[in-house]
C-alpha cells in the first residue's frame, strides 16, 4: 500500500508553500517596520517648534526713511531701501553661500565679506561669485509704518509706491 | 631569576590569561598573534618586503592612529565642553586658558584632525598609484571612500563646536552647499540645522553627530576595512614584481 506522501503531487514552482508564504510575510513585516522607522526617524528630527524670530516685523515709520536712504536690520537680515519710486526690502543674505552682506555707504554698494560678491542698492549683482540678485521681500504700509515679511519673496522689480 | 619567572608564568592566573608559551618556537610565535584579541587582525606571518616602510609608508595605520588620538583627546575635551549656545564658546575659551593642559589637548585634537585628513588622503593616493584597488580589492576601495567621507564629515561637524565667528560662517556656507542639492536640498538643510538658521538645535545636532554617530560609523567601517585586507590576501604586491633576492629580503623595491 503506497504511503500518502508518495501520492502527493510535487509542488509546482508557482505554488505557494507554507515556507514561501511565511518568508514573504516575514520580509513584508520587516519592510513595513523598516520604512516606518525611517519615516518616524525623519519626523523626529524635524523640530515642530522653532525659537527663531518671527518672519514679519515692523521696519519703522515711513517718514524716518528719506528717499535714497537705506535702513539695515541685521537681526532680521533685511535692508529696507527707499528709491525715487518707492520702498523695497532686500534680503541681507548673500545668494552665493548665505553669508551676511553689509552695506558700504561710501561706495554705494552691498558687499559680502565671505567671497567678495558685490550688489548695487537694487540688489543686482555687480561683481563676485553671486549667481542671483538679492531677493526682494514683501513690504507693506500700515498706518504709516513699514512692515516686512522675510518669508515672502516678491518679484525682483517689486516696489511699494509711496507718496 | 629563572625560578621567579617560572613562578610568575606557571601559576593558574597567568595561564588563564596567556595561553601560549615563550616565543621560542614557530608554533608559540603564531599563537601569540592569533590568541590575542588585539593582534589577531594581523597575519601570523608576513613577508618582509610586504611590510617594508616604502611599500605603504604605514599610511593606513597612521590614519588609524590619528583617529585613536582624536578619540582620546576628544573624550577629554567632552569633560569640560557643553554644547549649548551661551556655554559652548565660554567652555572652549576655558579649555584654552583656564583648564590645566586644556590648551595642549585642544590643539592636539585640532592638529590630529588636520593630520588625519591628510593621512587618509595620502593613503588613498598610495593605494591608487600602487594599483592596490584592483580585484579582489575593489570593494575595500569603496569602503575606503566611505571612510574618507566620514573623516571629512567629522571635520565638518567638529568645525561648528567652538561656536565662534569662523565656526558660524563656515557652517552657514557648508549647509548652503547642501541646499543646492536638487529637489531635496532645502529639506536636507532644514534637517541639518534643525531650523532655518544656525542655532541651539544645530549645535547639539552637530555635537551628537561628531561625538557619537560618526565615530561609531567610522569604527564599524574601519573594522570591515581591516578584515577585508586580510580576506583579500594581505598587502598588495604587484604580480610582476620580481621575488626578493636570495641574500635576504630587502623589500620595498618597486618594479
Amino acid at each position: 500500500m503506497p504511503l500518502l506522501d508518495d501520492l502527493a503531487i510535487p509542488p509546482d514552482e508557482r505554488e505557494m508553500t507554507r515556507r514561501r508564504f511565511l518568508s514573504a510575510v516575514g520580509v513584508g513585516a520587516l519592510t513595513v517596520a523598516g520604512v516606518g522607522t525611517a519615516v518616524v526617524g525623519v519626523h523626529y528630527m524635524r523640530p515642530n517648534v522653532l525659537f527663531e524670530p518671527e518672519s514679519r516685523f515692523r521696519a519703522g515709520h515711513l517718514s524716518a526713511l528719506p528717499a535714497g536712504g537705506l535702513l539695515a536690520f541685521p537681526e532680521r537680515k533685511v535692508y529696507v531701501v527707499r528709491s525715487a519710486d518707492g520702498v523695497y526690502a532686500l534680503s541681507m543674505t548673500c545668494t552665493h553661500l548665505g553669508c551676511m552682506t553689509r552695506h558700504e555707504a561710501d561706495r554705494g554698494r552691498i558687499f559680502c565679506p565671505c567671497h567678495g560678491s558685490q550688489f548695487d542698492l537694487r540688489g543686482v549683482v555687480i561683481g563676485g561669485p553671486a549667481p542671483r540678485p538679492l531677493p526682494r521681500l514683501l513690504v507693506t504700509l500700515k498706518d504709516g509704518v513699514l512692515e516686512v515679511d522675510t518669508r515672502k519673496v516678491v518679484d525682483p522689480d517689486f516696489v511699494l509706491k509711496v507718496t | 631569576m629563572g625560578r621567579v619567572l617560572a613562578a610568575l608564568t606557571g601559576n593558574r592566573v597567568w595561564r588563564s590569561i596567556v595561553r601560549h608559551g615563550a616565543p621560542d618556537s614557530n608554533r608559540n610565535r603564531a599563537l601569540i598573534i592569533f590568541s590575542n584579541f588585539f593582534l589577531h587582525t594581523h597575519p601570523v606571518k608576513a613577508r618582509l618586503r610586504a611590510i617594508a616602510f616604502t611599500r605603504t609608508f604605514y599610511l593606513g595605520i597612521l590614519s588609524a592612529s590619528a583617529f585613536f588620538l582624536l578619540t582620546v583627546t576628544g573624550i577629554f575635551l567632552m569633560f569640560y565642553y557643553r554644547p549649548a549656545v551661551p556655554e559652548a564658546y565660554e567652555d572652549m575659551k576655558d579649555l584654552e586658558f583656564v583648564v590645566s593642559a586644556g590648551m595642549f589637548l585642544r590643539n592636539l585634537h585640532r592638529w590630529a584632525a588636520h593630520a588625519m585628513v591628510a593621512l587618509v588622503f595620502l593613503h588613498m593616493v598610495r593605494v591608487f598609484f600602487a594599483g592596490a584597488y584592483r580585484p579582489p580589492r575593489e570593494f575595500n576601495w569603496v569602503i575606503g571612500v566611505g571612510l574618507l567621507v566620514l573623516t571629512l564629515l567629522l571635520s565638518f561637524t567638529g568645525y561648528l563646536l567652538p561656536w565662534d565667528q569662523l565656526a558660524y560662517w563656515a557652517i552657514t556656507v557648508g549647509t548652503n552647499m547642501a541646499n543646492a542639492v536638487p529637489v531635496l536640498g532645502p529639506d536636507i538643510r532644514f534637517l541639518m540645522l534643525g531650523g532655518n538658521t544656525i542655532g541651539e538645535n544645530t549645535l547639539i545636532r552637530f555635537y551628537v553627530l561628531h561625538c557619537m554617530v560618526l565615530p561609531l560609523a567610522l569604527i564599524l567601517l574601519l573594522s570591515v576595512h581591516m578584515w577585508r585586507v586580510r580576506k583579500d590576501g594581505g598587502l598588495y604586491i604587484p604580480p610582476d614584481e620580481p621575488p626578493a633576492s636570495k641574500d635576504g629580503e630587502t623589500g620595498g623595491k618597486a618594479s
